[in-house]
């Protein structure tokens, strides 16, 4: 197999005292395709993409980025290097406008902090990525709107586009749709196909509906295992997945 | 230009006009009033940075405020007058050296415990002048000679002094301004909002806020430097946590987020300070100035949320919440 693997875990495991979060986890993202992960709460999908993205280290295990090692990376060399990730709260700045918000995201790819004279607003980089990454999103109608007035799914829009702004070949979303009404999920899916073609997309979510249509992969954790990874018809009809999680789905 | 940005610069260019004319109307106690006020207002302008800007509540300004003031004093020559060209840098190298050990070891802890350390190490530094004879003790010292540069500046005049500060007050003042602008300025205040999101996307934070940390404490050496100069006498109180607290509270008092915050709560504090020591005013009861100090700290907490900086916008909300609310009550849209 050819794949173009952009991110890859090997027996990724965490223990918080006597308790395992996660436990000996494979998995890959490739370019070009959705990757959800399910399972209940506590599953331990969140600490997964802590691990990933080096908010917290693994106990033992190794994270491969783009070919690289990059287990021992601090969380912003691994971002700078290519790894986006959103949050399953909104972690935007409410008191910026919705550009400066974007700015500030794509201002990591040329900080130049020592250019003290030069006003942040006339970094021409970082300005036109921002203006690039707010548009993609669907935010280009509200660039000057205080970010902290959005509505919930612009906000959670303007997560996406402030990860798209560090331009990303990775993104780990963490649970983008949570708290979004039917016609926001619908522009989130939206989204979400057309980033797949040039992103490898790591997607966790509890709305199952929309995993299901949008994933090309889905693996379910359980108590910080792997009891199912595979296309979604495989899982849907997975015997196991179906008595641990998805009920009558 | 919108009128937030409009005020803000008609504000500045008011209040350093009124500093450049004051020397024409204030006697020898305005000027020196002034000029200690002015030294102070540096000082608060270092802590913002670091407080209002980064988000980072450093409780141990006086440390490298008190630094800049004993090695003015420690490295000039016994018979000669120092030249400003190496001392003044020499200070403030010397404050900035201490604010690198002191933030490279208590950047790695977060909130209250920050606080408290850096606490710690400014009472370290205040021990070590306090105690030993290497600073004369608690008696302090005196700085006989002054430092001059060339023909042309001689700080021994009250006047050249009141210049040299003011001057000092504006560059600081556009200096921290254009930063706050920069891309530096934005990723402090990126840092103080949500640091953990800027780790994600990408930016090392623990540079950025020790970069901040040395460049107030290099700025607070100014301050100190300055404070040394003009009262020719040092001593450890300059250091003490009484020292520090009273820039936070500056800082608090002007309004935090702003840098004329920190201008204002300078000035409001010295004078408020002034206005209770009086006994011209409050008679016998001037000995109990800290309590009125205090009541009156406590009464603008409570009055005025965001500093005096904060006053005009707190004023124009209410104006229109009202107008607003008398509209709801006759049916019209406000």
């Amino acid at each position: 197999m050819t794949a173009d693997v952009l991110l890859r875990g090997r027996g990724i495991t965490r223990r918080w005292g006597g308790l395992t979060a996660v436990d000996r986890i494979d998995l890959e993202l490739e370019r070009g395709t959705v990757h959800a992960v399910i399972g209940t709460n506590g599953a331990g999908k969140s600490t997964l993409i802590n691990i990933l993205s080096g908010e917290i280290a693994p106990s033992s295990g190794q994270v491969e980025l783009l070919g690289q090692d990059v287990t021992r990376w601090s969380q912003p060399r691994r971002a700078r290097a290519g790894l986006g990730r959103s949050y399953q709260r909104n972690t935007i700045f409410p008191s910026f406008t919705v550009l400066e918000n974007c700015r500030l995201a794509a201002q990591a790819q040329t900080p130049r902090p020592w250019l003290w004279w030069q006003p942040a607003a006339r970094c021409p980089a970082s300005v036109s990525a921002a203006q690039a990454a707010a548009g993609r999103a669907g935010l280009d109608h509200c660039l000057d709107q205080m970010a902290g007035m959005l509505s919930h799914g612009q906000k959670r829009q303007l997560e996406i586009a402030m990860c798209l702004a560090t331009a990303p070949q990775v993104l780990l979303l963490d649970e983008p749709l949570a708290g979004m009404g039917a016609e926001e999920t619908e522009r989130m899916l939206a989204l979400l196909r057309e980033l797949k073609s040039g992103h490898a997309i790591l997607l966790v979510e509890h709305d199952m509906d929309a995993v299901f249509r949008v994933a090309d992969r889905i693996t379910v954790m359980v108590n910080g295992t792997v009891i199912a990874s595979g296309p979604p018809e495989q899982v849907r009809s997975n015997a196991e997945v179906q008595a641990a999680y998805l009920g009558g789905h | 230009m919108s009128t937030g940005a409009l005020s803000k610069t008609v504000f500045v260019v008011v209040a350093f006009g009124l500093l450049a004319a004051f020397p024409l109307m204030g006697g020898s106690y305005g000027i020196d009033l002034v000029t200690k006020i002015m030294v102070f207002a540096i000082l608060a302008l270092s802590l913002e940075l670091l407080v209002g800007s980064t988000g980072l509540v450093c409780f141990g300004q006086a440390a490298f405020f008190g630094i800049g003031a004993y090695a003015a004093v420690l490295l000039s020559p016994a018979d000669a007058p120092p030249s400003l060209a190496w001392l003044l840098p020499a200070c403030m190298a010397m404050a900035a050296g201490y604010a690198l050990f002191v933030g490279a070891l208590s950047l790695r802890t977060k909130g209250v415990y920050f606080i408290m350390v850096t606490l710690a190490f400014a009472q370290m530094a205040y021990f070590i002048v306090h105690d030993t004879p290497l600073g004369g003790g608690t008696d302090g010292i005196y700085l006989y000679i002054k430092p001059v540069l060339g023909p042309w500046i001689d700080l021994d005049h009250p006047l050249t002094l009141y210049a040299f500060t003011l001057a000092c007050l504006v560059l600081v003042f556009g200096f921290l301004a254009q930063l706050r602008r920069s891309r530096f300025g934005r990723a402090l205040d990126g840092i103080r909002v949500n640091e953990q999101r800027m780790r994600a996307t990408g930016f090392a934070t623990y540079p950025y806020k020790l970069a901040a940390f040395v460049l107030s404490g290099a700025i607070a050496g100014l301050a100190g430097f300055l404070f040394a100069v003009k009262d020719g006498f040092v001593n450890p109180e300059m250091l003490s946590w009484h020292m520090s607290g009273s820039v936070l509270i500056m800082i608090i008092l002007g309004g935090l987020g702003h840098l004329r915050g920190a201008l204002i709560g300078a000035f409001a504090f010295t004078l408020l300070q002034e206005l209770f020591k009086s006994e011209a005013v409050f008679g016998s009861f001037a000995r109990h100035w800290t309590l009125l100090l205090g009541l009156a700290i406590i009464a603008s907490v409570a009055l005025l949320p965001r500093g005096l900086a904060g006053l005009p916008g707190q004023w124009r909300e209410r104006l229109l919440g009202r107008a607003s609310r008398r509209a709801e009550v006759n049916g019209v849209a406000p």
